[in-house]
Formats: structure tokens, sequence, C-alpha cells
């Protein structure tokens, strides 16, 4: 079956030649036409539409976002705050930069719809630090919304008020963690909150009740808003519903980010008849599907899965919708939408050296597990690739992996361990006998750390 | 402190967005950084003072960020990433190729101070790799033909 064609609604007008990021080019094509509807309306009916469109959050957990608006406490008579999580530093994943680069003004209308809907007065946008451009833009449109009644006091007439502000980060990835993010918001080092008690719906920002949602996530929001909760909810697949983008990298003829709605499009089909198929004379061999700490996928892999009625289907990996529910079923997580393709030149050992060093670098080192965890994968990993592997080796990592997840503060523990777990697994012969298969490796064989 | 009329300007423009001083840490070290190129110790104690928080407030935040650097780096600051959807297209290659083209390692400046060369992490733009930031514009699809060209660049606006 080849591919269902896309269905571009977060990214309808991205590269669209003539589409411009300024704010007269967004409202020539409709723009904040549903944000002047919105406040018309009570915002209680707002947050029932994102119910029931069954959004699920796109910066990696994939929670409802409805649920998510909850759970924030709006008893304490305190501020709510909203966050905009645009750190987008999750190996693998490029799509909000291109919806900040280019279409500025829709994240913004989001943004304000969401805000209104939870009477937020006070909103950040956090970007990664590595993203200048990107914060200049969001500035000049914040500015021009401005400029227009848009932002600022007394929207649109409306009475209700709220400011937008750009907070740049400065090259730490666990910034990407709500928790951690709030505490770098606050001007201190980005280490992660010990949930209970610090959920941000509870306390958040300056301890008050917090908003965190992804770019995309709040994009989505505004579409929700135009066509209804209910009508949203029947594109993609139940419980799984709206449009995701897939940001495709590595070893296929055309990377990029592509749209399609949820789980209609299978892993083969996108990396097939969407990308091309694999580089000339090569095969796929593994597949990291949702941003680099997803667990990797065998591209020759098959599935035992339960049916609702308690029987068995077997599953290709190939064939897996792109979904957050069968990709969880397969063992793995849909997670921010990066889909990380590897061939059959690439050895795994060298692939997780390199995921390892990312991930040690990036620990906030709070949590023992993690900080040390992190660091002996990478250095085990390592020292397999510059000659100095042994055979126990592959216990070894597994040991060290198996010791982090569920004993650290953040998901960065999850996050650090599931590439050496799932590819030790995976891939037990290559990192069992790399000790002696690293003296055959090709002398131009790609470098990866 | 030397800090030009405008910096000055906007740090105390940026200090307002925030209910609480403190959260104007990053964007004033920012702010100072694209000012003077680096933070030194008396940028510390600046901060420190202007957000009403002790000097080890602000040097445990410095010192935990890689984007705040504590010396000058280059006049041109070249970040090649180094995660996998890169390497997988050559990154290590493309690092290996600017290192050549100037004569330094990682993290070091050519005796001029004209160009430094990191391999940063992930550069949010994995479907174009290999990605190189070049002070704040970002390069795609940068192959080691392409690195050349764009080192060849460097050199001949550095002897303008
Ligand atoms: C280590 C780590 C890194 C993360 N990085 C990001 C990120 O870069 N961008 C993002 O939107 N969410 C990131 N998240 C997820 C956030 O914590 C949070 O769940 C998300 O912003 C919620 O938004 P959503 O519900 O709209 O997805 C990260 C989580 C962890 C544990
Ligand atoms: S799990 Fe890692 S990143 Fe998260 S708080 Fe602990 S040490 Fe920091
Ligand atoms: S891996 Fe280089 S930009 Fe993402």
């Amino acid at each position: 079956m080849s591919a269902p064609a896309q269905t571009r609604i977060i990214f309808k007008h991205i590269d669209e030649p003539s589409y411009t990021n300024d704010l007269a080019c967004y409202q020539r094509h409709g723009g904040y036409e549903i944000l002047r509807r919105a406040v018309k309306r009570p915002p209680a009916e707002l947050i029932d539409e994102v119910k029931k469109s069954g959004l699920r959050g796109r910066g990696g957990a994939g929670f409802p976002c409805g649920v998510k608006w909850g759970l924030v406490d709006r008893k304490s008579g305190k501020p709510i705050y909203l966050i905009v999580n645009a750190d987008e530093s999750e190996p693998g994943t490029f799509k909000d930069r291109y919806i900040i680069h280019q279409d500025p003004h829709q994240l913004l209308e989001g943004t304000l719809i969401s805000c209104f809907a939870n009477n937020v007065k006070q909103a950040y946008i956090y970007i990664r630090g590595e993203m200048p451009e990107g914060a200049r833009i969001l500035e000049r449109a914040i500015a021009e919304a401005r400029a227009a009644n848009l932002v600022g006091p007394n929207i649109l007439g409306t009475g209700y008020s709220c400011e937008i502000y750009v907070h740049r980060g400065a090259g730490a990835y666990i910034c990407g963690e709500e928790t951690g993010l709030i505490e770098s918001l606050e001007g201190k080092r980005a280490h992660p909150r010990i949930k209970p008690p610090y959920f941000p719906a509870v306390l958040g920002l300056y301890q008050c009740p917090t908003i965190v949602n992804n770019v995309e996530t709040l994009c989505h929001v505004k579409h929700i808003i135009e066509r209804g909760g209910e009508a949203y909810a029947k594109i993609g697949t139940p419980n799984n519903t709206g449009t995701r983008i897939y940001c495709v990298s590595g070893h296929v003829q055309r990377p990029g980010y592509y749209e399609f709605e949820c789980g209609k499009i299978t892993l083969g089909q996108l990396l097939n008849d969407v990308c091309g198929g694999p580089l000339p004379g090569r095969t796929f061999k593994a597949v990291i599907p949702g941003g680099s700490s997803a667990k990797v996928l065998r591209y020759d892999e098959t599935f035992t899965l339960k049916n609702k009625d308690g029987s068995t289907r077997s599953l290709a990996a190939a064939d897996i919708p792109l979904d957050f529910d069968t990709l969880a079923a397969c063992g793995t997580m849909g997670g921010s939408g990066g889909i990380i393709v590897m061939d059959d030149s690439v050895n795994m050992v060298e692939a997780l050296a390199n995921i390892n060093a990312f991930y040690s670098h990036e620990s906030c080192g709070q949590c023992t597990p993690c900080r040390e965890g992190s660091l002996w994968m990478k250095r085990i990993s390592s020292r397999m690739v510059h000659g100095m592997a042994r055979a126990e080796d592959a216990a070894l990592l597994k040991s060290v992996a198996d010791q982090i997840p569920g004993r650290t503060i953040c998901a960065m523990g999850e996050a650090c361990s599931w590439p050496t777990q799932s590819f030790v697994q995976k891939f037990q012969d290559e990192f069992v006998s790399y000790h002696t298969t690293k003296k055959t490796r090709p002398a131009d064989a790609l470098q990866l750390v | 402190m030397n800090l030009k009329p405008e910096t000055l300007q906007r740090i105390d423009e940026v200090i307002t967005h925030y209910p609480v001083k403190r959260s104007a840490t990053l964007p004033l070290l920012h702010l100072i950084q694209e000012d003077i190129g680096y933070i030194p110790d008396e940028a510390i104690e600046w901060v420190a003072a202007k957000l009403e928080l002790q000097p080890i407030n602000v040097y445990e935040v410095v010192t935990f960020y890689p984007m705040f650097k504590r010396k000058p780096v280059g006049r041109r600051h070249i970040k090649v990433c180094r995660t996998l959807s890169c390497a997988l297209k050559g990154g290590y290659k493309v690092c290996d190729t600017f290192k050549k083209e100037f004569g330094v390692g990682l993290d070091e400046v050519t005796p001029d101070g004209e160009v430094s060369i990191e391999f940063v992490e992930c550069l949010a733009s994995c479907g174009t790799a290999p990605v190189v930031m070049i002070d704040e514009k970002l390069h795609e699809n940068v192959d080691p033909a392409k690195a050349c060209a764009l080192s060849a660049e460097i050199k001949a606006a550095a002897k303008k």
C-alpha cells in the first residue's frame, strides 16, 4: 500500500514561497480570526473543546493537553502562568524551529487562545539559546501583535490583558524538561524539581500554577478552536487525534519534515514512499522513532501485540502505524516525532557511543544514577570504539543502564538509559563481538564518535 | 564595567519582563556577552548587584550553561553539530575540515583572535545534516567542500 497524502494543518504555509512571517501576511491568510472568535466565548468552553479534541502533547510525553489544563490549580488565587516550550533540543527533532521562523503568528495565536482559555495574563516563550534568529523573529511578531492590540492590555477591547515575553536559554538540553525549564526561567541552574510536590499545574513558575506546552501543541489549539473539538478528533485515529509532524533524519533519500494524520501512515510508508527509501546500495537497519531517547527499533523486527479482545497479532516494524499507542505497545515511543534512520553501514556500538556522549554531556548532575550512569555508559561505549572493547562490555553496559531509570528526579534518567538498554538488547551480537569486528571495520568507516 | 549605552538600556527594559528580578539573570548575561564577547568576573559581580543577588547565584548560572564563555572566543565562532543525525551524514569530517583550515583544536582560538571552533550538540536542524552555525547564522547540508568554502569566506572577511 502506498502512503496517503500529507495533511498539512500546522505546516500549511511552511515553505510556501509567497508566505512571509509578518503580521500582514498572516492576516491576509485569515490570521487571528480564531482568536477574535475565541475571546467572545466563555473560557471553560474553550478548555472543553481541547478536552474533546483528544489532543496529546507534542513535546515528548504525549500527555493529553485538556487533562493537563484541567489539573491547573484555579483556587489558589495566585496568577496562572503559561510557558511555551520552544527548547527543541531532543536530538532528531526540528519542527518547532520551522514554525517559529516561518509562521510565528500561528504560535502566538495558539498561545493567546490558550492563555485566554486558562485565564493566563503572563506567558513566556522559552526558546533555546542556539536559536537567536528565532528569538528575534518572535520578538518582532509580538511587537507587531501588540501594535495591533492582539497582545498586551485590553486585547481587542475585551478587557482581557495578556503579555508574552521571549526568554532565551543558553545551551543546556535539560531546560527542555518542564521543571528544569521553570528553574531556568527563574534565573537558576536548570535543576529539575521533584514531583510531587512540584507539579507545574500547582507549584510551577514562582510557585504559582503553570502550564507548560510544546510549540506544536499550542499551534494545534488554534485549529481545534477553529474546527471544534469533536471535528478535530475525527482527524487521525482514536486516542491519537490530529496531525503529527514527523521529522526524518539520517540515512534516507529525502530527509525532512512531513505532516500526516496521526496513525494513518506506517513507518515503512514514511521511510520508503515519502522519504524515498534507503541510500543507493543500502538497506535500513535501525530506526529511532521519537527523538534519540526513544528505544531503537530493528527494521527487521516483528512484534507480537495484544488485541482488545485478548487475541494477539504480529506486526513488522515497517508496518507500525506512527501513533502514540502502537509505538508504546512496541516498547518504544512516538516522543517528539524525531525519526532517526540508520542503514547497514552503521555499527550500533558506534551509534550508541554518539548518543551516550550526548546524554552524559547533558545530565544536570543532581542525581547520582543519571550523572554517574550516563558518564559510565559514555566511557564504556567510547572506550569500545577506540580499540579497547571486551566481550563482557555488553553485559556491563546493560547493568549500568538498568540501574538508572526510576531512581532519578526527572525523566532524563529514562531518556539516557533507554538507548543503551535497547541498543544492547536488540543488537546484542554486535556489542558482544565488537572487540573482534572492530578490526574489520573499513578504515574509511563513518566516524560517529 | 564598560557597557554600551544601548546594552544598559536593554538591560533595564528586560528586567521589567519579570515579577522577580532574578529571572533576568540569563537575559542579562546574554546581553553582556553580546556586548563584550564573554563573561568576565567583573560581569558576574555587576549582574549580581544589578539583580540584588549574591555573586555565587550568578556564578553558578554562568558555569552551568555552555553558551556562556568565561574567556573570549574568536571574533568568528564556528559551532559544528556533533550529534547523531549530523554524525550519520559526516559531521565529524566537517569538524576536522574546519580544524585543519584554521589550524586550531576544539575550544581553542586562533592566535590572531579571529576564529574558534566548538563541537556542539544537536542544533535542531537534523533534516539538513550536517549543520554548522557560524556566529548566529545556520548553514545546512555542509560537506567538507562547503566547509572549505565557508572557511575561505571567513578568511577573506578577516583580511578586510
Ligand atoms: C530530558 C527531557 C527533555 C525534554 N525536552 C523537551 C523539549 O526540548 N521540548 C519540549 O517541548 N518538551 C521537552 N520535554 C518534555 C517536557 O518536559 C514537557 O513534557 C512538555 O514540554 C510538555 O508539553 P506538551 O504536553 O505540549 O508536550 C523534555 C522532557 C525531558 C524529560
Ligand atoms: S535525572 Fe539527570 S537530568 Fe534529571 S534531575 Fe536527575 S541528574 Fe538531573
Ligand atoms: S543532530 Fe545535528 S542538528 Fe540535530
